[in-house]
Formats: C-alpha cells, structure tokens, sequence
C-alpha cells in the first residue's frame, strides 16, 4: 500500500509536468493527449466507485457520460445559435457559460442516475449488468433517432464554452480546469471511500447480507453510490463533448461503457489512481498501436484478454512490492 | 390496407424473433449451463455468416453455405471455448465480461483483416426468391418464411434435445448443480465445450441466413447481441422456453412499434413531429419493455428467483 501511494504521487506529478512540456515544445498534441486521458480517468473514477468500491457491475454508464456530453452540447448549441431552447416553465435559450453547464449538468446526471438505479437495482448479478446495459442502449437509439441535434451525425459546438476571465480556448487552460476536476473528483472519491458510508458500500461488495443484518438499509447505501458514481461519469462526459468541441451517439454506444470499464480493470480495480493509469495505458495503446497498424484494437483486446487471464489485478499492481502471505 | 400492412409486419416481427431466439438460446444455454456472460456471441453470429458467404462465392450453393455457417461457428467455438473461455467458468462476472469483450475486439478485427472492410453479399437461392400467397389479399416473401420456418424446426429440435436425449439430461442437470454432475463421473468439461459449440453454431446459422437479407460486415453481431440480452432477461436467463417466448415478444414488439407509433401519434400531433417523436420512442420501446417486466418480475418471466 505504501508502494501505491507513492506511485500515487508520481501519476500527479506526470499530469503536471507532461502537458507544460507539450506546451514548452510546442507539441499541443500532446496536451490534447493528456486531457483525454484526464477526462476519461475522471469518467472512470466515477466508475469505479460503484464497480470497484461497492461491486455494482454497471455496464452501462456510457449513457452518464453521453447525457453529460449531450447537455452541454445542447445548452451550447442554443446559446451560440441564438435560439430559444424552450419557453416553458421558463425561457431559456441556453447557455456557454461553464459555471451555468457544469451545475446542470451534475443535477441532470445525478436524475438519470437516480432513475436508473432505482430500476436497475431491484436485480443483482447478470440481471444488473444487462439490464444497466439496455439502458444506455436506449438512450444510445434514442439519440440516433431524434434529429432535432444532428441525430447519428452528432452535433458540433464550435466555440468552446467560456468561464469568466479564463481563456477556455487555450489547450493548457482547459487542460488544468479538467485537472482541476480530476482533483476535486479524486478528493470526494478518497473522503467517501474512508468515511463509514464508504465502509458501508465496500462491505456491501463482500457481503450484502451481513451488512443488511446490522440495520444498514443497503438498497439506499447502493443507490447513492450509484448516483454519485454516474454523476462523476456525466461531469467528464461534459469536458469530453467541450474538448472536442462535438458530440455524437457514439459516446452513448455500449463500447463507450465496455472502455470506461478497461480503464478501471487496467488500471486496477478499487485503487483511486488505477482509473487514470487505465486510461493513460489505453490512450498510448492507441496512440502507438494505431500508428502502425489499423487493427490495433485486435492487439488491444489481446493484451486485455492475456491481462484479464494472468495479471488480474490491474497495472498498479506490477509496481506493487507483493506482500507474501502463507496459503 | 392497414390490416394487411399490420398482418405482413406481424409476420415480419416474427421472423425477427425466430432468428432472435436463435441468438438466445445459445446466450441462455451457456448461461445456464456454464454460468458464463457471454458478450462474444455476436462474434460467432458474424463468424458464421462470413464462413456462409465464403463458401457460397467458391461453391456457389446456399445450402452448403448454411451448412459452413453451422460448422464455421461450431469450429470457432470449440477453439474459443478450449483456449479462452474454458478458464473464466471459476472466474466472476466482472472478469467474463471482461474477456469477452476482449474476444469482440479480436475477433472482429481478426474477421477484418481476413475479409477487409467492406461488406459481402450472401444471394438468397432461386427457388426462395419472389412472395408467396398465404391468405386472400396477403402476399409475403418465401425466403423470410423460410427463416420462420427454420427457426420453428430449430426450437423444436431444442427441445427435442433437452428433454428426450442423454445430451440434454446432462445439459438440463448442468443447469441444476454443475459440481454434482461432475461427481457423478460426468465429463464436464467435454459437455460444456459441446454446449458452447451448440451455442456458437445457432448464432453462425442466424448471422448466416439474416446476412443473405442484410448484409455480411464486421460489426453485424453487436446489436442483434444486445436485443438477444433483452431477450434472455425478458425471457428468465437460463430458460430456454424463456428465450423463444421474450424472442418473439421483442421482434414483434420492435418490429410494429417503429412501424406504429408513428402512425399512432398522428392523431395527436402533427405529421412532421409525429414522426420523430414516434420513430425515437419506437426504437426504445423493447428497453420499455424489458424495464417493466423487471419491475413486475426482477428475475425475468420464466427466471428462477
């Protein structure tokens, strides 16, 4: 565990110092490169507080990422368009502002995380992870279908929304507010885990029934994991559709929620860092791999299959001292 | 007019299902047998389809083809299952899906690079082609009741083979207590290859005959995968009857709500918004479904609780 915490702190101190040396050499691909891997670590995060932490294993949390990407896209889309969003209960024409999105954001989020756990969650087991998964593929058909925002073709926003003072325009400026995120997420994420509502969802990962029997109402205890973790997942879907300056259903898609996973399971399950060194590892697989060849992904999925076989336990672990314990 | 049109997409929502139960059947057998979440079964849907297409362009049949689908997706299987998939049966959910998703990755990239990127045609026989009468007014395509057809005679033969074989007394007590049968001097290792390569080659003949209407691409296996997942959960994993019974309820459900609704909301709306806001709905509504069903019976209509 010491190892892990010093590793901890070199992960931080990479995401610090890469993007300034991308910014000092002029590479602003490789800042792009770092904030996707910031934001998806924070989507993944999101994840793992219900998948690592509390053993909820949702397959689809595309669908808070997605909803995440598509309010901000939305509210974009109409501010810079001019048009009116809607005019009941009130008018409203959208807006640009981050300080506006992020809130509606989180509260959207956590409504569509809220609906869905309190479905979802009636089933345990294989039920859980299907049915999680027909969710997001509902909204992803939802999305494809509904022509008012670009429908399959996706939706580009072609300013990136604005903060006060701050140039969001600026790669190394965006890069530090996902930064900032990341920060605020790992934060809460490492305050839960070790206060006793955390210690309540992690025993409910061992073991449900015993947790019920010293009085802990546990469908509640899930459900809140639940919301948080899908409202960190929509909050990076917001800085995803903002980065890219474009959203389509693909990020809806089921393999949306198949990669978050990776990134959870690559990195390390349960471990607050593993996440962002999952998405780093996945990033520069993709970076590297597709550089050579087309079929990257046939590399990928053998790399995750002889990982899932033989590791088991995630990359952080590699730089783990091992603990000998007698069998 | 409209009865016909609601009769012929009926029809239409049927041969859906059967093709969806073809999916599901083997989704639910290796679920229930080996208790594996098998997400790479639309790989062995498109695996099949692809071994189709191969040999119809070298031989030029479609019945061999049908027939190098069953054995291609069989073939694959069997491999699959040795190297792969014999290892996660002990393994939890987490790590099953998991390496199956993984698998989709391998294999469908694996398919691309054997076949490139571009989609093959699969040619419906001649003695298949046109429509046939079936009622008065109704004429319907003989190849698409040919699909009806063949998926009857497949559940029935399931059934056959569950309930009056050796095979299917040791699959349906696998179902029961897997580490009972193997006490018993059961070779279980060997059943559950054979269930999985049941499994594989229902999906292969599935992705083979869809693929003779549709197309023959990479990627064909995946959604027709998730509505087989609907299907399974509808149906009570595990269930066969389950999955012929949720199979049909979602094709035909899908089938006529896209057609429908539409329609339906033109009585309210005006025509424009009626159209999207009934085709958005119309592809949600099996996921409408399947939610409301759990909500009545979380473990599905014929799950054991």
């Amino acid at each position: 565990m010491i190892i892990e915490k010093v590793f901890n702190k070199w992960i931080l101190l990479f995401l610090f110092t890469i993007p300034v040396f991308g910014f000092v050499f002029e590479e602003p691909y490789y800042i792009t490169l770092t904030t996707k891997v910031v934001i998806l670590g924070i989507a993944g995060i999101g994840l793992n507080l219900a998948l690592g932490y509390c053993g909820l294993i949702s397959f689809g949390h595309a669908a808070f990422f997605g909803l995440g990407g598509y309010v901000t896209g939305i509210l974009s889309f109409h501010a810079l368009n001019s048009e009116l969003m809607f005019s009941w209960p009130f008018v409203s024409s959208g807006s640009s502002d981050m300080l506006v999105i992020w809130p509606i954001v989180i509260l959207s989020s956590a409504f569509l995380a809220l609906i869905i756990g309190l479905l979802s969650l009636r089933t345990t087991g294989v039920y859980f992870i299907m049915i999680t998964l027909a969710f997001a593929q509902m909204l992803y058909f939802f999305a494809i279908s509904w022509p008012n925002y670009g429908g399959e073709d996706g939706l580009s926003i072609y300013m990136r929304n604005s903060l006060p003072i701050i140039n969001t325009m600026d790669p190394l400026t965006f890069y530090f507010i996902c930064l900032f995120w990341l920060l605020v997420v790992i934060f809460i994420s490492a305050k839960l885990i070790n206060s006793s509502f955390g210690m309540a969802f992690q025993a409910i990962k061992q073991n449900e029934e015993r947790v019920k029997s010293v009085g802990i109402e546990t469908f509640k205890v899930k459900l809140l994991v639940f919301v948080i973790s899908g409202t960190i997942t929509g909050l990076a879907g917001s800085l995803y559709t903002d980065l890219n300056r474009f959203i389509s259903p693909s990020v809806l898609n089921w393999q949306m929620s198949g990669e978050i996973m990776i990134f959870v399971i690559l990195g390390g399950i349960a471990r607050l860092y593993g996440p962002i060194v999952g998405a780093a590892f996945f990033i520069v697989i993709e970076q590297t791999l597709g550089g050579y060849t087309e079929n990257w992904q046939f590399w990928l999925g053998l790399i995750l299959i002889l990982e899932i076989l033989y590791v088991r336990t995630g990359i952080l672990s590699l730089f783990e001292k091992k603990f000998k314990y007698e069998k | 007019m409209t009865s016909i049109l609601f009769f012929e997409q009926l029809l239409n929502g049927i041969q859906f299902g059967t093709m969806l139960f073809l999916m599901s059947a083997g989704l639910t057998l290796i679920f229930g047998v080996m208790g594996l979440i098998n997400l790479a079964h639309g790989s062995f849907y498109m695996i099949g389809a692809f071994s189709a297409a191969l040999i119809a362009s070298l031989t030029g049949s479609f019945w061999l083809a049908l027939l190098a689908s069953l054995s291609g997706a069989a073939i694959a299987g069997v491999l699959i299952e040795i190297f792969i998939i014999r290892r996660l049966y002990r393994r939890d959910h987490l790590d099953q899906v998991l390496a199956t998703f993984a698998l989709i990755l391998l294999l469908s990239e694996g398919v691309r690079w054997c076949f490139g990127a571009f989609p093959l045609y699969l040619d419906i026989p001649e003695n298949l082609n046109g429509t046939l009468p079936i009622l008065d007014d109704i004429i319907y395509s003989k190849y698409r009741l040919f699909i009806i057809f063949m998926g009857l005679l497949i559940a029935a033969g399931l059934y056959i083979l569950i309930t009056k074989t050796r095979l299917g007394v040791r699959i349906r007590a696998g179902q029961n207590d897997r580490q009972m049968i193997s006490a018993l001097g059961i070779d279980i290792s060997k059943l559950y290859t054979i269930v999985f390569a049941l499994g594989a080659s229902l999906a292969g003949l599935a992705g083979a005959m869809i693929g003779a209407i549709q197309s023959v691409e990479v990627g064909m296996g995946e959604p027709i995968l998730i509505l087989a997942f609907v299907v399974i959960v509808i149906g009570g994993i595990g269930s066969i009857k389950g999955a012929l019974i949720g199979s049909i309820l979602v094709g035909v459900t899908d089938t006529i709500g896209r057609i429908f609704l539409p329609e339906f909301l033109k009585v309210f709306m005006e025509p424009a918004s009626a159209t999207s806001v009934g085709s958005s709905i119309g592809s949600m509504l099996i996921y409408i479904l399947m939610a409301l069903i759990l909500i009545i019976k979380p473990s599905g209509l014929f799950g054991k609780t």
